[in-house]
């Protein structure tokens, strides 16, 4: 189409009218030029100062703050004294929640046991986005509005080596002793000095009972071809590869070589390549079970059982027979809160068994306390008997923690993952 | 004013005197807010992206730590490795963009000349979906299409598609979010120009034995190229750097678009320099075709 067809014809007044319009005013064009010469000037400027500022800066999010990429924050003066509040962010569907009446029951308990006002926000949706949401904050020690955050192993560790949280206030914390002996000495925090577990779990295998009658039991059930583009697998690769790669033999407890994790690497490759796998998922899975877009999973241990509880019982789960994951959620005081004496007393309330049982009853989860069982016979006795909150010798003989894996090695094995996600 | 004296001394006037010197500034300080606004929040964010983009990893490989470098061949390894995902993004926004026009004019036409007393209401409807978070939308999408939903269901009953096929977790799922999620975006400048087309204009093209399809072709369409242009472009703009419709209607690995590689290298590998090269290639990529499109649609219809 040519030019003149594009614009309506004007008469030869409209075409003066238009252009004395245009010339009683600085014509469109000659007003971007002086935007851009404007821009231009604020762009060579900025370019000037905040370049050098940049330099030496850990990441974007920071530049200009100064904080030299070495020198690890101090944490915030403590003024829990004096303001009696505590902001916690975690998970969803991580802490026992009242439907009628719209709160947190053990929540409320402790607002009124201790006088400390606490909020409760379901603010961490999966560790690495997390992360990258805080992290420019807490390297220039500031306050993220939180005290206590609520972050898995791996990462724990990685915002321990980094600095970005503080120590627990122990003073206040004689329940602290009661945490499970297999979760009491980690690697990445000797003596548990700045984080405390708030709950474990599984990852394993979760099926539609109906529709995969056989059930599962181990990880190569999935790649059957009747389930084919019906089956899903976490985005934590640690979870997902892990079951991989116990599957192959291997043992993710301890150092192993680049070559078992890229086995493990190519079988997942494959799987996506061919259509088996529909796909590679974080907490979402769960609405795919429910709509039977999935019929097989990898997944959580607590989050199946707490499908069954909302939904009915049509789904189960198992560790498979070759090994699976335990895995731990660690509560942590970033280093800007300046409420830590007030949040380890949190934590330290939810170490009371009683608490714990109940807290347990909700979640589904593997309860990190000693004695919870026992109060959790009180709360229900079939529960006190579930596996998958008490767990049993057999049990945690076939699960291993993933080792934690120096931060370069870190990088590469993610790269690889998300590579052969298409990313 | 100045039309009034136009209309006086008649078509060859010469154009008013130009005004004086304060006048001449007021544009210049009518500007200043939005000059203040981008420069703090478009050319200081731009300027540490574009020092982001050049940085290389700290010594001792700590997560997330990097130093200022000028190592320009971040994009080099940036475009090289992931120009698929690039081309599929301007792919998936080019045909998201062709069916958003095709199913929005349409729409649009029927709004502004047919719709009578309906038209508010129904300029309503095309609206209404921004009262839901578009995320939300996107994941009842999921639910609605899901393998055994109603929709998939009675599709196969009927053997319209195959007993095996699935709707979601495919590249036609990506592009239809996609369309579905912008079609607003083209739906209302389209409008917005048509409606403001004089409908004496399309009388004359009757009276001057132009049929339907003519008067349409010549007059119609024509006069709503300024909507046409802004439409596509406020949906091939957003569209090209999307990545939730991927995320949540994809299917791994062959649907990531170059807004799931910036967000993986962003969050999951905590690797800023590739995501920040990545984000200024895409950006230039996106001027440089806007740029061209312009050209040949032409600036002045864009009023």
């Amino acid at each position: 189409m040519s030019k003149s067809h594009r614009r309506p014809p004007l008469s030869p007044e409209a075409a003066q009218i238009v252009r004395a319009l245009q010339a009683g005013r600085p014509s469109r064009r000659s007003m971007l030029t002086g935007a851009g010469a404007l821009g231009m000037g604020a762009f060579l400027a900025a370019c000037s100062t905040s370049a050098p500022g940049a330099t030496g800066s850990a990441t974007g999010g920071a530049a200009g703050t100064g904080t030299a990429p070495a020198g690890k924050p101090s944490p915030a003066v403590d003024t829990s004294d004096t303001d009696k509040v505590v902001n916690w962010a975690n998970w969803t569907l991580y802490l026992d929640f009242d439907d009628k009446s719209k709160t947190y029951p053990t929540l409320e308990a402790f607002q009124k046991k201790t006088g400390i006002k606490a909020t409760y926000t379901e603010d961490i949706e999966d560790n690495d986005s997390y992360y990258g949401k805080v992290q420019a904050q807490l390297k220039a020690g500031q306050d993220i509005g939180k005290d206590i955050i609520v972050l898995t192993d791996y990462m724990a560790a990685r915002v321990i080596r980094q600095g970005l949280v503080q120590p627990l206030v122990e003073s206040v914390m004689p329940n602290k002793t009661r945490i499970l002996p297999n979760l009491a000495e980690v690697s990445y925090d000797q003596g548990r000095k700045q984080s405390l577990t708030w709950q474990s779990g599984y990852a394993g295998l979760a099926w539609n009972k109906a529709k995969v009658p056989g059930g599962l039991k181990n990880v190569s059930d999935l790649w059957n071809p009747d389930l084919k583009g019906r089956v899903e697998v976490l985005s934590e690769w640690r979870d997902t590869l892990g079951l991989i790669m116990m599957e192959q033999g291997k043992r993710i407890d301890g150092k192993f070589a680049d070559a078992d994790f890229e086995n493990a690497l190519a079988v997942l490759e494959k799987q996506l390549n061919d259509g088996q796998i529909r796909q590679v998922k974080g907490n979402s899975y769960k609405e795919d079970l429910i709509s039977e877009d999935a019929l097989a999973v990898i997944g959580w241990s607590g989050d199946i059982f707490q499908l069954v509880a909302e939904n009915g019982d049509k789904w189960d789960f198992a560790i498979p027979e070759a090994g699976g994951t335990l895995w731990s959620d660690n509560m942590l005081i970033p280093v800007g809160s300046p409420h830590a004496k007030n949040a380890s007393t949190l934590m330290n309330y939810y170490y009371d068994p009683k608490v714990a049982a109940e807290v347990a009853a909700y979640v589904n989860y593997i309860c990190p306390v000693q004695g919870a069982q026992a109060e959790m016979e009180k709360i229900d006795a079939e529960l006190a008997k579930s596996k998958l909150i008490f767990p049993t010798e057999t049990d945690l003989a076939k699960v291993q923690v993933f080792y934690s894996l120096d931060p370069e090695t870190e990088t590469k094995y993610t790269e690889q993952f998300q590579k052969v996600l298409g990313n | 004013m100045a039309i009034a004296s136009v209309a006086h001394t008649g078509p060859a006037a010469p154009p008013p005197a130009p005004a004086g010197r304060s006048r001449s500034l007021t544009p210049y300080l009518l500007l200043l807010p939005g000059i203040a606004w981008l420069t703090i929040f478009f050319v200081v964010p731009i300027v540490t992206l574009f020092g982001t983009s050049l940085q290389v990893p700290a010594e001792g490989g700590e997560t997330g730590v990097f130093v200022q470098a000028f190592r320009f061949a971040n994009y080099v390894d940036a475009v090289t490795e992931y120009w698929a995902q690039f081309s599929r993004s301007f792919v998936y926004a080019g045909i998201a963009t062709v069916l958003a026009l095709a199913i929005g004019y349409p729409l649009a036409y029927m709004i502004a000349f047919k719709a009578g007393k309906l038209r508010n209401l129904l300029l309503v409807l095309v609206v209404a979906p921004f009262f839901a978070s578009f995320i939300l939308r996107t994941i009842a999408w999921r639910q609605i299409l899901a393998d055994e939903g109603f929709v998939v269901s009675s599709l196969k009953w009927l053997h319209v598609i195959p007993q095996t096929a699935t709707v979601t977790a495919s590249a036609v799922a990506v592009v239809a979010g996609i369309t579905y999620n912008f079609l607003p975006f083209m739906t209302l400048p389209l409008y917005a120009s048509l409606e403001r087309i004089d409908p004496r204009l399309l009388e004359a093209g009757s009276d001057l034995y132009g049929n339907g399809f003519t008067v349409f072709r010549k007059v119609t369409f024509p006069l709503s190229l300024p909507g046409v242009v802004a439409g596509t472009l406020l949906t091939f703009i957003p569209a090209a750097g999307d990545y939730v419709n991927a995320a949540l209607l994809g299917r791994q690995p062959g649907t990531a678009m170059i807004g799931n590689v910036v967000e993986s290298r962003f969050f999951r590998i905590v690797d800023y320099p590739t995501a920040a090269s990545l984000s200024f290639v895409l950006m230039a990529a996106i001027l440089v075709l806007v740029f061209l499109y312009i050209r040949k649609a032409g600036t002045e219809e864009l009023v």
